[in-house]
């Protein structure tokens, strides 16, 4: 990249506050700006999966598993088909004979469609029930009578790997054990020197519990197989269409061209909505054996028990160090708990996906990681809740491992911080264990963030009360967040490299469409999106119109996750807006009889430098290009360009939170009081939404520390199985957020912006934790596990911190 | 059976099922997506619509109970093409994401301006922590309803700052602070 493009970027970070505004008052570029897609669901008129009806449209519910591990001896469909609302009743013997009772996973294994042999999870997929309406299609699944031998489950995913443990995966041959995976990555020998050689060594273990996203709308599917003309519409809850198509090629033999797939308006994501679950194929199959549209939509239980869960990580971190504070090294061992059928949506060469960028933002000497996964019989998923692919485990576990580090050398946190963080000039940085940092000022963020919180006066107000014997806590966490997948060449998903397409057409009076490969669940891409293209051609964001989520009207791409939407697709958007400008150009030129090269661009016109009065809008030059001017050898008429962007590198937001949290000593209620976060995520090109996308993360850090986990009892049922079990935030959880930014621009990406989606959901778990044990200093306490309910605080107290992914009674 | 209720103003018949739910009726029956439903257990709010004028949660309430009353849902908050000021408030101050929760939030907001026009930010938090929201942390939602109290007309009042694109997305709460690379 050179100095100008670098340069370019940075005007292009300041342009928000300079950006020129159309007639409508929206900036022409990056700015503040209303969304377009709240008009629609500001009227109750959005289009979700369940909004959708169709004629003669059936609907299927599914019998899940009541047993975490069972055999299946038999199973009587026959009540539930005499059943006179009943049109199907599928097993998985029905599939077996069809060759689809088995579903390729995202991560190259398999999973059940539904059970045949025996079940694995608690909630697993055994029967799927096709009926005239809903509460038809619930009644006969009542009528299915299964019976089943249940097994001893494995439920403890450090025990998974027992010699004498029950093997899961009996379907795979040969398998003898719970297996799945070893990864490395790191230097081992080079981290043993180091900590041979260190200070201080601290270890710690600790789990990352079980989560779930949990978005509002659940998961669903509305299938029509058309027999007439063989073609398949199916509307997917999908965050990645596209990618949904070609696995759907996959596992039924169908022609793509054949099949569409609609990602409908989609009542949040958070990565539930990446992997393909087998209700989507039920859909699928009903349709085909009904002839009928089939809609089968989750309820709360079955997304909380079956779909996509999230962390499961069971760490055991040191950290090496000198008297003097400085970090040398950094080693962890992972057991990684995948559930029965290893369904991370991982790009293949990541079994774990990003969690050896666990160095955090710090100048190591060496760094080991070690990431074992297991099969357990709980619900398959893995990657899913805004973590970018396990960075926010590798966050949690660095900044954990600072504070634990801190503690021992009676250093002050954000001391020890300062002290070790990458410093400017160090960019781009290579680390241990081999990611290219592309740009930061860390110390400048901590900085701010300490001033905002009013870091010192904290302390002194902490001091006070401990002496009063208040409960006052505050933590702090740093991040270095790394999205925007990725290189096609490394990083792939079942082979689909992880590049995305875009497509931009003007019309002949100057309005526009660009068609994006990735869908939005709530970021707002049909502003943000015009927004890019606005910045590049100038042509008014209103006039600008977005077409998502719809495989017959996109290109290619793998779809919205790991916070890749921006760094990935609005690069495909910006390079496409740039050939667009490049080719008005010389439809410019042409029109005013003069060489290209004498042509300047501001502000939406091309005009003859040195004489701004002599040139051409950008809607002047679209009706050229679509008129009978005659244009130069070799230039086609209209105005359009397509794009495939290859990120060069992942993007690298990062950002310093602190929180400070009031303890009740009687009760150990935690009340998050203040939370400030600063975020550094490149240029903003709507900091209105990137607020807004901050915001929620925050609330699900403050969350996953105080509340949220999916537990299991020793036999394997699920104890998160619904919202009274499973507790999320409301506003009654969340303080006002207090927001700062830094700007510091991508080098390599053509708008320098580097994605937000998942920062703060990344960032904030650490903080709150760290908070909270600093705020039970008083009582020793130097770790207790997520979620910290005021019974595990309350424990915590009592120096017996509970395990909290397992209730063991 | 046969029900009969009034729906956003006018009276709607028809024969359900005793056990069919509320917000199954108005939105598989009276094509009335826009209230919608998130849970199994009367957690998430997803579903509240307005029974005889009070807020309710409609997966919650059977059909067959709002017979002879009058239901309000998100469908009736904009009048003439005319958002009402709690709508404008949530697209003024960015109070909606995925846009799932919306519905629900509105039909409480406008609950409770109706009897208190001027809630503290604290009031409106616990107005509102019946329902659920994963995507906007709250604080959006929360100035949004400010917003509907300072502009209980709308932005018809106040032309010009309705229209500016700058106004803060969170006045009252939380704060902001920017730096820019040179
Ligand atoms: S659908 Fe969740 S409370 Fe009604
Ligand atoms: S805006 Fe998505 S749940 Fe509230």
């Amino acid at each position: 990249m050179t100095t100008a493009e670098t340069d370019a970027a940075r005007a292009d970070a300041e342009a928000g506050a300079t950006a020129p505004r159309s007639a409508a008052g929206n900036p022409i570029g990056f700015g503040r700006m209303l969304r377009k897609e709240d008009a629609r669901f500001l009227r109750g008129r959005g289009r979700y999966l369940d909004d959708i009806q169709l004629p003669g449209m059936l609907h299927g519910a599914i019998l899940r598993s009541p047993f975490a591990h069972a055999r299946i001896a038999a199973i009587d469909t026959s009540a539930a088909e005499a059943h006179p609302k009943v049109t199907a009743v599928i097993t998985g013997a029905t599939l077996e004979s069809l060759g689809l009772a088995w579903m390729p996973t995202l991560s190259d294994d398999v999973q059940a469609v539904l059970a045949t042999d025996k079940v694995r999870f608690q909630g697993q997929e055994v029967a799927f029930v096709v009926a005239e309406d809903r509460y038809a299609a619930r009644d006969a699944l009542e009528l299915i009578e299964v019976d089943y031998e249940p097994l001893e489950p494995v439920v403890d995913a450090r025990r998974a790997l027992d010699p004498d443990a029950p093997v899961i995966r009996s379907d795979v041959e040969g398998k003898a054990d719970n297996h799945v995976f070893d990864w490395e990555s790191g230097d081992p020998a080079r981290c043993d020197e180091v900590f041979a050689a260190a200070d201080v060594v601290v270890r710690q273990d600790m789990t990352y519990p079980r989560s779930h996203p949990a978005p509002l709308e659940t998961c669903g599917s509305v299938a029509h197989m058309d027999p007439v003309t063989g073609k398949l519409t199916a509307w997917i809850t999908s965050q990645a269409p596209h990618a949904h198509r070609t696995v759907y090629a996959l596992v039924a033999g169908l022609p793509e061209h054949k099949i569409q797939v609609i990602s409908p308006d989609i009542g949040g994501g958070f990565g539930n909505k990446v992997p393909i679950y087998p209700g989507y194929v039920l859909a699928v199959v009903g349709s085909i054996v009904t002839g009928a549209p089939v809609k089968w939509v989750e309820d709360r239980s079955e997304n909380l028990m079956s779909t996509g869960f999230a962390r499961d990580y069971h760490m055991r971190g040191e950290i090496a160090a000198t008297r003097d504070g400085r970090i040398l090294g950094l080693r962890v061992d992972v057991v990684a708990d995948h559930g029965a059928f290893n369904a991370s949506a991982n790009p293949s060469k990541y079994p774990a996906g990003f969690f050896n960028i666990f160095t955090g933002s710090y100048d190591l000497q060496a760094a080991h990681c070690k990431v074992t996964g297991v099969y357990t019989n709980k619900a398959p998923g893995g990657v899913a809740y805004a973590c970018s692919f396990r960075i926010t485990e590798a966050v949690y576990l660095v900044e954990r491992m600072v504070d634990l580090l801190a503690d021992e050398l009676g250093t002050d946190p954000a001391e020890l911080r300062m002290r070790n963080l990458l410093r400017p000039e160090q960019f781009p940085y290579r680390t241990q264990t081999g990611w290219e940092y592309d740009s930061g000022d860390y110390p400048r963020a901590l900085r701010l963030a300490l001033d905002m919180a009013g870091y010192d006066e904290l302390r002194a107000e902490q001091a006070e009360r401990r002496a009063r014997g208040e409960l006052m806590g505050i933590g702090l966490s740093f991040f270095t967040e790394g999205v925007g997948a990725g290189p096609r060449k490394h990083m792939d998903i079942l082979g689909l490299g992880m590049a995305d397409g875009c497509e931009l057409r003007v019309h002949p009076t100057g309005k526009a469409v660009v068609r994006l490969s990735v869908q939005t669940q709530g970021q707002g891409h049909e502003t943000t999106f015009a927004q890019i293209v606005a910045s590049q051609l100038g042509i008014p964001p209103e006039d600008i119109e977005v077409v998502h989520g719809d495989t017959d009207q996109t290109p290619f791409g793998l779809g919205t996750y790991g916070s890749r939407s921006t760094p990935v697709s609005g690069a495909a958007a910006a390079v496409v807006a740039r050939r667009v400008r490049d080719k008005a150009r010389l439809v410019a030129a042409a029109a005013l009889e003069c060489s290209p090269d004498d042509l300047e661009w501001e502000h939406g016109r091309w005009h003859v430098r040195g004489d701004p009065s002599q040139g051409r809008t950008i809607q002047e030059i679209a009706l050229l290009a679509h008129s009978s001017l005659e244009l130069p050898e070799g230039v086609e008429g209209h105005l359009d360009a397509s794009a495939v962007y290859n990120p060069p590198n992942l993007t690298y937001p990062f950002g310093a939170y602190v929180c400070v949290v009031d303890v009740d000593p009687g009760t150990g209620r935690v009340a998050v009081r203040r939370f400030v976060a600063v975020d550094d995520c490149g240029p903003r090109i709507n900091p209105m939404i990137v607020e807004g996308q901050i915001h929620g993360g925050l609330a699900d850090g403050v969350g996953m520390a105080l509340m949220q986990a999916i537990a299991f009892d020793e036999d394997g049922n699920c104890l998160g199985g619904s919202f009274m079990d499973y507790l999320l935030p409301t506003a009654m959880e969340c303080p006002p957020w207090e927001l700062g930014e830094t700007v510091t621009p991508s080098p390599h990406h053509p708008i320098g912006a580097k994605g937000i989606g998942e920062s703060a959901t990344v960032g904030s778990p650490a903080a709150v934790v760290n908070a909270v044990i600093d705020a039970l200093e008083p009582f020793g306490v130097r770790h207790a596990d997520m979620p910290l309910t005021p019974a595990q605080v309350w424990l915590a107290m009592q120096g017996r911190p509970a395990r909290t992914d397992i209730a063991v009674w | 059976m046969q029900v009969t209720m009034t729906v956003n103003g006018a009276e709607v018949t028809r024969d359900v099922e005793p056990r069919l739910l509320l917000v199954h009726f108005v939105r598989d029956h009276l094509g009335l997506t826009g209230t919608h439903w998130g849970c199994d257990t009367s957690n998430c709010g997803a579903c509240v619509l307005w029974m005889d004028g009070e807020p309710v949660k409609s997966c919650t309430v059977l059909a067959a109970m709002a017979a002879g009353r009058s239901v309000r849902t998100v469908e009736d908050l904009a009048r003439d093409g005319e958002l009402d000021p709690v709508q404008q408030g949530f697209m003024q101050c960015h109070g909606l994401q995925c846009g799932f929760c919306t519905p629900g939030m509105l039909m409480t907001a406008r609950h409770l301006l109706d009897r208190d026009p001027d809630p503290s930010e604290a009031t409106i938090r616990e107005a509102i922590s019946g329902q659920l929201c994963r995507c906007t942390g709250y604080q959006n939602i929360v100035a949004a309803v400010r917003w509907a109290a300072e502009h209980p007309h709308g932005a018809a009042e106040v032309d010009d700052e309705a229209v500016t694109q700058s106004a803060p997305a969170a006045p009252g709460e939380g704060r902001s602070e920017t730096e820019v690379s040179a």
